[in-house]
């Protein structure tokens, strides 16, 4: 779409953008080519001498088991939350849907958990399941279940997937509400004519036209669950016990910490960056978020 | 819908959305009641499901005198940090993004679009993908455990650029011509008619990167290390003490309810602009 009416100016545009481009330049150009550059330097064990060693950290991440258990934990933590969070979505927005009273009082007391800060939810959802004195862990011990997340790596992912999950539904909620909405009522009322009982109508028709807006809401959780629980599991596990809530996220972050391996904390950066990038790409190539210039 | 509903089916969603209502709002409910317990009744968990009477002393001092054994900054210290990073990631990004827009939108110059694909592509750049060098950069820079450090690398941004980008291609060509036949410069058209229409999609973006800026975690974590500038999400944080029986878990869950009450407020009494930034920042 081209403009015939614009202003000329020489200089004027790029002093409007210079604000921007200082800040992208400094803050995250750089820092991304230097997590680049370092995924390829090896540092000495005493930190003395750094050496240029091509793809060797790449290679040593291939045949790291280590590595290979926070890609499964990733991903089984991406698909819990993913799967729980939109069927809870997508079940309260059905239901939320039907003209029914009180729909924008449901609406309001369902979408308020989006503005917990992550970590907050994480403290939250340990306060109930705390082994000693949470409310909810308590109940659990009575039915004669040892529940201790600090000790067990499964109860421990348990706990992150459900505050990831408690996070997540209301997002998921509004978008459904709003594909929902979209979906033109004479369709449905057309189906009930001919008979098609409720259940029916959901699977055949509205199921189907939902589906756009749930792929996108797929991309969008594993977007969430890859990047933003860090503060989930930093707050609730920090990684343990024995690692097992380690994400791909939290081990950069743990290998940088303690300065002895950034050269694998950068190349792990390197692995992360391409991970977004063909996330954005199937965001983008999919959902046609219209960028084309 | 043409069919007669059975009583059934009338009250099914409404069973449904309370329960659902009553999940998401437990957690918080029992942080709420947890903060008006004294430490024993919450350490020994004989806490019942109706509140206690120490609410008052425990706001007290929690805002004014912190905890005795994690962190002893006071809350209200943190409550204003928080309340400063979110304002200035706020208000910055939405300048920024403003002015860049406007610049791409409504200028043409060489390499605009080489310009506009560099703010575009930072969207893959997430913090998460670059934390050491990013630190390094602002501890070259001497602003770790500044506000400057906690705020100016997360001002720019991406989305904000696109959206506003988004708006400014549907402003009709007429008014910039309209504009120019009046006599008005870029300088005037931005202030006396681009600026009033773009009000409330400021506004929907001031909600959304008000919680985005309320809500970091990562970023102020790593840039703070003196106590006196955590932010509350940070503060929360140090008061678990995962091992021990240190933690004063009736201080922590008041600071939780602290800590979630301003995004949450801006969310309810700002619904209808929340809910235009969401799903027009992610579209």
């Amino acid at each position: 779409m081209e403009r015939r009416a614009l202003f000329g100016g020489k200089t004027l545009p790029y002093m409007l953008l210079l604000p921007q481009f200082a800040i992208v330049v400094v803050f995250f150009y750089f820092p991304a080519g230097q997590a680049v550059w370092q995924s390829l330097l090896m540092e000495d064990a005493f930190g003395i001498s750094t050496e240029f060693v091509w793809f060797e950290n790449y290679q040593l991440l291939a045949v790291n088991p280590e590595y290979y258990k926070t890609m499964t934990t990733t991903a089984v933590f991406s698909f819990l939350v993913a799967f729980l969070s939109l069927s809870c979505g997508l079940l309260l927005a059905v239901m939320a849907d039907k003209q029914i009273k009180g729909a924008t009082i449901y609406k309001t007391m369902l979408i308020w958990p989006y503005a917990v800060a992550p970590a907050v939810a994480g403290v939250l959802w340990l306060f109930m399941f705390q082994p000693s004195l949470g409310m909810l862990a308590k109940m659990l011990r009575s039915w004669g279940i040892d529940w201790n997340p600090l000790l067990n790596g499964n109860h421990a992912m348990i706990l992150v997937v459900l505050a990831a999950t408690w996070k997540q539904i209301s997002y998921n909620f509004l978008f459904f509400l709003a594909g929902l909405a979209a979906i033109p009522k004479s369709v449905i009322e057309a189906a009930a004519i001919d008979g098609a009982k409720p259940m029916r109508r959901f699977w055949t028709i509205i199921f189907p036209l939902l589906s756009p807006t749930a792929f996108f809401l797929l991309v969008i959780n594993i977007v969430y669950v890859f990047f933003d629980t860090f503060g989930i599991i930093d707050s609730v596990t920090g990684g343990g016990p024995a690692g097992n809530t380690i994400t791909m996220v939290y081990k950069v972050y743990q290998d940088g910490k303690s300065g002895a391996n950034l050269g694998s904390s950068a190349a792990q950066s390197v692995v992360l960056m391409v991970i977004v990038i063909a996330l954005t790409a199937v965001q983008f190539k999919f959902i046609e978020r219209k960028v084309q210039y | 819908m043409v069919e007669r509903q059975t009583l059934f089916a009338r009250i099914v969603p409404h069973v449904v959305l309370i329960i659902g209502v009553c999940i998401v709002a437990f957690p918080v409910y029992l942080a709420l009641l947890a903060s008006t317990y004294d430490a024993a009744t919450v350490q020994n968990g004989r806490m019942t499901l109706l509140p206690g009477n120490q609410m008052i002393e425990n706001y007290e001092r929690i805002i004014f005198s912190g905890t005795n054994s994690t962190t002893r900054e006071p809350v209200g210290t943190m409550l204003l940090n928080s309340f400063i990073m979110a304002m200035v990631i706020a208000l910055g990004k939405i300048s920024i993004s403003l002015i860049s827009a406007y610049a791409i939108v409504f200028f043409r110059f060489p390499f605009r679009m080489a310009a506009f694909w560099l703010i575009f592509v930072t969207l893959m750049l997430p913090v998460e993908v670059r934390i050491y060098p990013t630190y390094k950069i602002v501890a070259d820079l001497q602003l770790l455990d500044t506000y400057t450090g906690l705020t100016l690398p997360l001002i720019a941004s991406a989305t904000a650029t696109l959206l506003f980008r988004q708006f400014f291609m549907t402003v009709p060509e007429e008014l910039v011509e309209a504009s120019k036949i009046d006599g008005a410069g870029p300088y005037k058209f931005f202030k006396d008619t681009l600026l009033p229409l773009s009000v409330t999609t400021m506004a929907a973006l001031f909600v959304i990167q008000f919680i985005y800026g309320w809500n970091q975690y990562l970023w102020p974590l790593l840039i703070t290390t003196r106590d006196n500038m955590q932010t509350i999400v940070i503060g929360i944080k140090k008061m678990i003490v995962t091992s021990d029986a240190l933690t004063e878990w009736q201080l922590a869950m008041a600071t939780a309810v602290l800590a979630l009450l301003p995004p949450v407020v801006v969310v309810v009494l700002m619904q209808k602009l929340f809910v235009k930034g969401l799903v027009e920042t992610e579209k």
